[in-house]
């Protein structure tokens, strides 16, 4: 419940005078206000400068420092002031939160300091308002990727034995820099790589002329000689590569990425060539082969971080230019044939069919015109000067413009998709603190129960248990629980209903009710009659309904589940305080109350018996589902 | 452009007007109108004293409220969607928003779409500080939602619903459909005497005050301020 709004609880309190009237149950007590003394106002000195408010805004949140009993530590009894020593900027946003409910981060403050200021008094910063979250997670980020490189630095100056060898030589590879004998292999494999491109470029150059003979290309006049540096680069390749598939960490992982692809594409041709020697049917494909060999200029992509760079950009914009090349494409389309029809009477032409002017078309637009194919009729001329003319705006204007917005989507992106995780996470918090606060209710609802159950037993150390909500949430409390009594029906919580349902469609409802609740007229007369049964049994009957369902569902647990968790669940739960508000097993565990053979007195017992279906037959029948794994746990 | 004739709105005009902008290239014109919005109403109440005599507050307490009310609404007045957006916040598990709305025209005495701080403090007063006959007046006027002095069962139905829309989906035992109606059937047969299927202001303080129960729930949060 958010701070602000506290201050209208007396309001909705008031408010529910209007269920009175229609309630036919007795209202619960209202919770005492023990030491109520006028609002006074505090003085904070922090680092001398003086701040001031009201008592009671401080202690709107009762599990921070400011909110509970840790203040009266820093309690200066010569100047009745409470002081810290602490940052007063940043007490200044600390503060503000007590007064708004919100928590902001300021932009010009350090993330760490602010951390520290936080984590003093006690304020998880999970609940920075959404207007300054984003920012406050993007610091939060940075400082944590710094603080990661700074630690990443250190580990690399710093030998680590207990790496394997396989290990180290994975390192070695990615990092070239962390030692001499990477450093080494790194540039002889670059050389290496230079070394094969450059061969197969040179390999066409002509030669000068052997006498006799027309002009040959270099690669036929000294053919042994580049089949040897072939050889050797290949060789050096594959070897590079065996020994990255070995070093892999995940090799199937490393066998798909896309550097091992191009080391494989780079040397199969090699190994094909190898194999269908000097044959001349498929010496053509073979021919077709080697240009795959062009792949290892990809290579240096490795070596390059620019390279690296330049293919993720290409591939994050893909987007936008498969959007060029779709609007060319429909402008080409329609060119190609508004020129073949404006062409088709000339003679000579070459605009022979709409794909031939394609050519044209693509050639004009890009304004290369390379004049191979030109129209001569007037229509055609017209034609192209608009084509020409249009192939500017086509493709001249989009380019900076998507260039431009490129960067802008992505960065939109970028953000959009920060947003959209942080949506998740957004809707996730406000659901826990729906679900905390409700949960809250539930919980101190069955502390409430278990002090009173307690009380009656006479076990004076855990009474103290329940005084731990602060007054504004037992006043909460007590108006949800005034809607529950005008209501007849009590809140609880999603798997427990989730539960009830489940019971209450596997099995019939036993008829054997107890003829006090043979209720023709519903629900509402339940619980007054329990009333009137109470009235003669118990001294103080005020909660009586759910006084006595608290004993019969506390005096014995039913915990489903194997796991282990699940004990600590019956255990934790009870002890659980309103901001624990996800509960940690909620899937795993469920917990059934339940009677089992209760030693009640015997005026109680047509009161077991009114308990609902899906408990009773708990003894005695074996519920097939649920019985197995059962563990009993005697309530403390 | 005045002189145009009604026909000139048509699409055709429209589209000429449009070609003629393209190829002068003149660009619309902004609405700046459009961008200075009214901002918000700020409302003050009258004078703490005025206030004193009017409710049965004392000066700490009125300030107390003030306090509160201006924290959530600065503007000094609170709208309908305010108003359930507050009192949705201290029921988590339910749908609060219909009963919020009845609320809010019970307090909104003059019926103006909004409630101001008198408005506020005058129910508030009815409700903690005044006889019980004032309370039972002021819980039949949140009842009787077209204020014609009595309730029929189609208005305690609503009321009804909404209520049990507040409890939410997951109650123990789980809510049927006919819940609310019985409890309106159950409702009627102990306010309604003399059996005309309307409950009027008399039979409902009548009944009330032969419940022992209500009465002593009436006096519930006398000092919840």
């Amino acid at each position: 419940m958010a701070a602000g709004v506290a201050a209208w609880l007396p309001f909705a309190r008031a408010a529910a005078i209007g269920w009175m009237p229609v309630a036919n149950c007795p209202m619960p007590l209202a919770p005492a206000d023990k030491n109520k003394r006028q609002d006074e106002l505090i003085v904070l000195n922090v680092s001398g400068r003086r701040f001031q408010t009201w008592r009671t805004t401080l202690e709107r949140y009762p599990d921070t420092l400011l909110g509970s009993t840790e203040k009266e530590f820093f309690f200066n009894e010569d100047t009745k002031e409470y002081f810290f020593d602490r940052d007063p900027e940043v007490f200044r946003c600390v503060l503000n939160f007590y007064r708004t409910g919100k928590l902001h981060y300021p932009r010009y403050e350090c993330i760490s300091a602010y951390d520290d200021e936080l984590a003093f008094y006690g304020i998880l910063p999970e609940i920075i308002g959404d207007c300054c979250y984003e920012e406050y997670k993007d610091r939060k980020r940075e400082n944590a990727e710094r603080l990661m490189d700074d630690n990443d630095s250190e580990n690399n100056q710093e030998s680590m034995p207990s790496l394997s060898f396989r290990q180290t030589m994975w390192r070695a590879f990615e990092n070239p820099h962390t030692s001499t004998l990477a450093l080494v292999f790194y540039y002889v494999t670059g050389f290496f790589i230079a070394v094969s491109v450059i061969t197969n470029v040179v390999e066409t150059v002509p030669c000068g002329t052997v006498p006799g003979s027309k002009e040959l290309p270099c690669g036929e006049r000294y053919s042994v000689a580049f089949f040897c540096l072939d050889t050797a680069c290949v060789m050096i390749f594959t070897v590079e590569y065996l020994l990255r598939l070995f070093a892999a960490p995940s090799r199937y992982r490393f066998i798909r990425s896309v550097m091992s692809i191009i080391d494989v594409v780079a040397i199969m041709p090699y190994y094909i060539g190898l194999v269908m020697t000097n044959n001349e049917d498929v010496s053509g494909a073979f021919v077709t082969l080697r240009v795959f060999r062009v792949f290892r200029i990809f290579k240096f992509s490795r070596h390059s971080q620019g390279l690296r760079i330049l293919g993720y950009t290409l591939k994050s914009c893909a987007s936008e230019l498969g959007f060029l090349l779709f609007s060319l494409t429909m402008a080409i389309i329609i060119f190609a044939t508004v020129m073949f029809y404006a062409e088709k009477g000339s003679s000579a032409s070459k605009f022979t069919s709409i794909p031939a002017s394609f050519w044209y078309t693509i050639v004009t637009m890009t304004t290369l015109g390379y004049g191979d194919m030109v129209p001569k009729t007037i229509a055609g001329k017209i034609f192209g000067s608009i084509c020409s003319l249009s192939g500017v705006l086509v493709i001249a204007l989009p380019v900076p413009v998507i260039v431009s917005n490129f960067s802008r989507i992505y960065h939109q992106n970028q953000r959009a998709d920060k947003r959209r995780a942080q949506k998740k996470a957004r809707l996730a918090r406000i659901r826990v603190a729906k679900t905390g606060s409700s949960n809250a209710y539930l919980h101190s609802k069955r502390n409430g129960l278990l002090n009173e159950a307690l009380e009656l037993t006479g076990t004076p150390e855990e009474e103290h248990m329940g005084k731990t909500t602060s007054l504004i949430e037992s006043q909460h409390h007590h108006l949800l629980h005034c809607l529950e009594k005008t209501t007849n029906h009590e809140f609880i919580d999603e798997q427990m209903f989730e539960q009830n349902c489940m019971e209450s469609s596997m099995q019939n409802y036993p008829s054997t009710r107890s003829p006090s609740l043979s209720s023709h007229s519903g629900l509402t007369t339940t619980c007054c009659s329990r009333r009137s049964k109470k009235t003669t049994h118990l001294p103080n009957s005020n909660l009586p309904a759910t006084r006595l369902r608290s004993m019969q569902e506390l005096s014995t647990i039913h915990i489903q589940g194997s796991e282990q968790p699940s004990l600590t669940t019956s255990r934790s739960s009870l002890n659980l305080k309103a901001d624990d508000g996800l509960r940690p097993n909620c899937k795993t565990s469920q917990i059934t109350t339940a009677i089992i053979s209760i030693p009640t007195p015997p005026a109680l017992t047509p009161e077991g018996e009114s308990r609902p279906p899906p408990a009773s037959p708990g003894p005695n029948t074996n519920i097939p589902s649920i019985a197995s794994n059962v563990v009993k746990v005697s309530a403390l | 452009m005045n002189r145009c004739p009604r026909r000139c709105r048509s699409p055709l005009g429209q589209a000429a007007r449009s070609l003629y902008q393209l190829v002068t290239g003149s660009l619309s014109p902004d609405s700046v109108e459009d961008e200075f919005e009214l901002s918000t109403v700020c409302h003050r109440p009258e004078g703490l004293e005025q206030l004193q005599e009017q409710t049965k507050f004392t000066r700490k307490e009125l300030q107390v409220l003030y306090r509160g009310f201006k924290n959530e609404c600065p503007s000094g007045i609170v709208n309908e969607e305010n108003f359930k957006q507050i009192y949705s916040q201290f029921f988590p598990q339910g749908d609060s928003s219909t009963y919020a709305t009845f609320l809010f025209n019970a307090f909104d005495t003059n019926h103006d779409g909004s409630v101001s701080f008198e408005d506020f403090v005058f129910g508030l007063s009815v409700i903690l500080r005044g006889t019980i006959d004032d309370r039972l007046n002021w819980a039949f006027n949140l009842y009787d939602l077209n204020k014609d002095g009595c309730i029929t069962k189609e208005e305690m139905l609503d009321i009804m619903k909404s209520i049990y829309d507040m409890m939410g989906k997951h109650t123990y035992p789980a809510l049927r459909e006919e819940a609310p109606r019985e409890h309106v059937e159950s409702f009627f047969q102990k306010m309604d005497r003399n059996k005309d299927g309307v409950v009027t202001i008399e039979e409902f303080i009548e009944s009330c005050q032969k419940d022992e129960n209500i009465m002593r729930s009436m006096q519930l949060f006398d000092n919840v301020i």
